[in-house]
């Protein structure tokens, strides 16, 4: 697997693409796309949703193939047929979601792909394990289920297996969304020492700000193509400002937009002096003491929470997902059912209420999984904007259901919030991740909501839509006489929206910061659970 | 009731124990390795039910138990190829797959009884035993175990052969990597689509095996729906092991049991209706249930077909 400095017009490539297309029903996802990637060079992909980033990971690693274009690794054409084929080119990649058995162990786990027909080598499989522990420098019991291993361990868990047959490319698909300050810390002391070994990097992410902070080089690609480099020689010359500026510019062409949108990407949106609200003398409208839920197998539960959420204001939930967020979020809902613990709203105890009884009284939750629990896909848009209220007197009398009304109301809505829709009878599924969220909003935020519970409010969603969404939730907060809680693991997000914010640890609030300036290091502080600061 | 606890009614409670719980355990351990691989394999009463058929038909053809067993394997194999082609290649409900292959298996094989035998019911010969010498003599145990047929002596050891294949084989770890996180396996460039195959073909395998057993070393003879059961019981068991072949021995020595218990009390003239005798092992099913279904492990991806980048 050693490069051919001959062979290949450019010595250092270890992978290059030339004119890769792919196309699926109705999208171009990959548009004669031509990249090279350097050995000893940490290579970002920028992009939005949309822009062909997972279609190009796919290629490289045998999942997808491509319609035409070419391959070289190490100077020489191939052609990768299967995700076997792209490890034996010494092509590794990381995916964004784990992908490990959680039932096996590390070793176990990392002998996956052997000839079925072996019995395990647990003595060679030890020795290259300590090889890539050494090599990446980090501490992994190699017999631990992997299941028990946070998700920064089960990372560098990939990417030993990704680096198994050969340190020639990584591609890492946005490997930090997951992890902890301190886990994007230690990964890129890890993505270092690997570029200084000689590895190619390929590190995808639609995060400006570690691009710039991580990266050797940047390519951005949008609508499938490939539409500026910011090369290294750029990099270490210009200021971070002025690459911030050159990259957005390439990212969203000049539609005027850019300005806005940049502050949605490095997350210094709004001044925190503008949030200065709710006086602390003020009763808290929603009181939640000492919280407790029974879990699944491989939930976390609550274990003892408190929360209280003054009126008019907005609580962030941080932390790294599964630390009980779930269910502090079904919990305040009236979906589920505390063990023990109490709740009030106003001042009135809720605990007994479910989720009918709650929206009586005000209590709105628009849910992350919004097309799960949210809505009802294949049921037309105006029916999802009443399905809490089937039955109500409203819209149903008698038992008949009036659909003029509930299509008058759902033309109305549909102006006010202005969802992209074919008509109001139009299947939901058949709408853009953002305007379902648009219908989520509508429906939940009445009139007479008390208490607003919103999760990850822009989970999947693009850049333009996540600045709507975040433009919405500030421009209904200060409202006397509502209390929200929006609970996400994008801390830009939260420090863009909230007053204060609450993180989450293993099913309790480890801290309640007030969010002003030096925030962001005391909640990356109490997520590393190190403490307060 | 003096006879119950005679020597003879507790040595031939072990014999009937061990004829009964063989065919479980040959099906229980062929079901284990699909559903570890994430195929629910309800097709295997349709199996095991052919392998029955075939095995006899070939047994009673040629005189010969391995003639039988062989042409029960291949019978077996080939109901799981339907199974196979449907549910792992074209990704179809495994349930539905499952039921239709088995009520479909009951009506063939019925009617194939029908055309080769018309209304009789043919017996086989006596069968062929291996003697274990000096074992065979033990009281109790010596002839349930230790005289018996070839078969029922590969049945135990392929038990521990399960075992060793399960924890020191990289066969063994794309199964349960199939089964746990089939992406995952994707991932690491094994074909989950192949890994199924072969599982459910191995299935198909152990259960026409199972099967052939029933109607020649347990019957000697072909009914017509004659597994009446079995292999939903092998089910159970394997859903029940949490992928332990060792439980599926026991616990198929206990169903078993309860099957030898209801002939020897009939036997031994208890008297209690037939009836209710014959509940008898379908009562023990609902009581293992309840005793060890809250422990059962079943991996996550049981039941759903796999494909590549869909989510």
């Amino acid at each position: 697997m050693e490069p051919d400095p001959v062979g290949a017009p450019d010595g250092d490539a270890a992978l290059t693409l030339h004119d890769i297309t792919r196309r699926f029903p109705g999208v171009l996802a990959n548009d004669r796309v031509s990249l090279s990637f350097r050995r000893g060079e940490i290579h970002a992909l920028l992009g939005e949703n949309g822009a062909g980033k997972s279609t190009l990971i796919g290629i490289v690693s045998g999942m997808v193939r491509p319609d035409s274009g070419s391959i070289e690794v190490a100077g020489r054409p191939v052609r990768i047929t299967s995700p076997s084929a792209a490890l034996r080119l010494g092509i590794g990649t990381v995916y964004q979601h784990v992908l490990l058995v959680p039932s096996l162990s590390v070793l176990e786990n990392l002998m996956l792909g052997n000839p079925w027909w072996r019995t395990l080598d647990r003595a060679a499989t030890s020795e290259r394990f300590a090889d890539l522990a050494e090599l990446l420098s980090v501490r992994l019991s190699p017999d631990a289920p992997v299941g028990r291993l946070s998700l920064g361990e089960q990372q560098q868990v990939e990417i030993m297996r990704a680096l198994w047959h050969g340190e020639l490319v990584l591609f890492l698909d946005e490997p930090t969304s997951m992890l902890t300050p301190q886990g994007v810390e230690d990964l890129g002391v890890v993505m270092r020492r690997l570029r200084d070994h000689g590895v190619a990097i390929v590190f995808i992410t639609h995060k400006l700000k570690e691009a710039s902070d991580l990266a050797d080089r940047i390519s951005v690609l949008r609508q499938g193509r490939v539409v500026g480099e910011v090369t290294p020689g750029e990099l270490s010359t210009m200021s971070p400002d002025a690459i911030i500026e050159r990259v957005v510019a390439m990212m969203f062409g000049d539609d005027g937009k850019a300005g806005d949108l940049r502050a949605t990407l490095v997350g210094d949106a709004a001044a925190p002096q503008s949030r200065q609200s709710a006086e602390a003398g003020v009763e808290p409208l929603l009181v939640l003491r000492g919280g407790r839920t029974a879990g699944q197998r491989g939930e976390c539960a609550l274990d003892g929470t408190d929360l209280e959420v003054r009126p008019g204001e907005i609580m962030g939930v941080a932390g790294v997902d599964g630390n009980g967020q779930k269910h502090l979020a079904e919990v305040l809902a009236g979906q589920r059912m505390m063990t023990t613990g109490s709740i009030s709203l106003a001042g009135r105890d809720i605990g007994h209420l479910g989720v009918a009884g709650r929206r009586r009284l005000g209590v709105r939750y628009i849910t992350d999984e919004r097309l799960g629990e949210g809505t009802a896909p294949r049921h037309s848009l105006a029916i999802n904007l009443v399905i809490k209220e089937i039955g109500s007197p409203q819209f149903w009398k008698g038992g008949i259901t009036l659909w003029r009304r509930i299509h008058d109301h759902a033309r109305n809505l549909i102006r006010t919030y202005s969802i992209v829709a074919p008509s109001e009878r139009a299947p939901l599924a058949g709408l853009s991740g953002g305007n379902i969220q648009k219908v989520l909003l509508a429906r939940e935020w009445t009139g007479d909501a008390r208490l607003l519970v919103v999760s990850k409010p822009t989970y999947g969603l693009d850049l333009q839509n996540t600045r709507r969404a975040r433009d919405w939730i500030k421009s209904i907060r200060g409202n006397r006489d509502t209390a929200i809680v929006v609970i996400s693991n994008e801390l830009e997000e939260l420090i863009d929206v909230s007053h204060r914010i609450a993180v989450m640890e293993r099913g309790r609030i480890a801290g309640i910061v007030k969010n002003r300036s030096g925030a962001r290091t005391a909640i990356g502080r109490l997520m590393a659970g190190v403490g307060a600061a | 009731m003096d006879g119950l606890l005679s020597e003879a009614f507790i040595a031939s409670l072990f014999f009937g124990a061990v004829t009964a719980g063989v065919p479980l355990l040959l099906a229980g351990l062929g079901e284990q390795v699909s559903e570890k691989a994430g195929v629910l394999n309800i097709g295997l009463e349709g199996m095991m039910l052919a392998g029955a058929f075939a095995g006899f038909a070939a047994a009673y053809a040629t005189e010969s138990f391995l003639a039988g067993f062989c042409a029960g394997i291949l019978a077996g194999m080939a109901v799981a190829l339907i199974m196979a082609v449907l549910c792992v290649v074209l990704g179809m409900n495994q349930i539905v797959v499952g039921i239709a292959i088995t009520l479909g298996a009951e009506g063939v094989t019925a009617l194939l009884h029908h055309v080769l035998y018309s209304r009789s019911y043919p017996r086989l010969s006596r069968v062929e035993t291996w003697t274990i010498p000096g074992l065979a003599d033990i009281p109790y145990v010596g002839a349930a175990f230790f005289d018996r047929n070839a078969l029922i002596y590969i049945a135990f050891a392929l038990t521990f052969f399960m075992i060793w294949v399960f924890r020191r084989t990289q066969a063994g770890l794309n199964l349960q990597a199939a089964g746990d996180a089939p992406a995952a396996l994707d991932a690491a460039g094994v074909s989950v689509t192949i890994t199924r195959f072969v599982s459910v073909l191995v299935t198909g395998c152990l259960g026409g095996l199972g099967g052939a057993y029933m109607a020649t070393v347990g019957g000697g003879l072909f009914l017509p729906f004659m597994t009446g059961g079995a292999g939903f019981i092998a089910i159970v068991l394997a859903m029940l092991a949490r992928g332990n072949p060792l439980w599926i021995l026991f616990g198929a020595f206990l169903f078993g049991a309860s099957l030898a218990l209801t002939t020897a009390l009939q036997v031994a003239g208890v008297n209690i209706p037939t009836d209710v005798i014959q509940m008898l092992p379908f009562a023990m099913v609902i009581v293992v249930l309840l005793l060890f279904a809250r422990h059962s492990y079943l991996p996550p991806a049981l039941g759903l077909p796999y494909q590549r980048g869909a989510r």
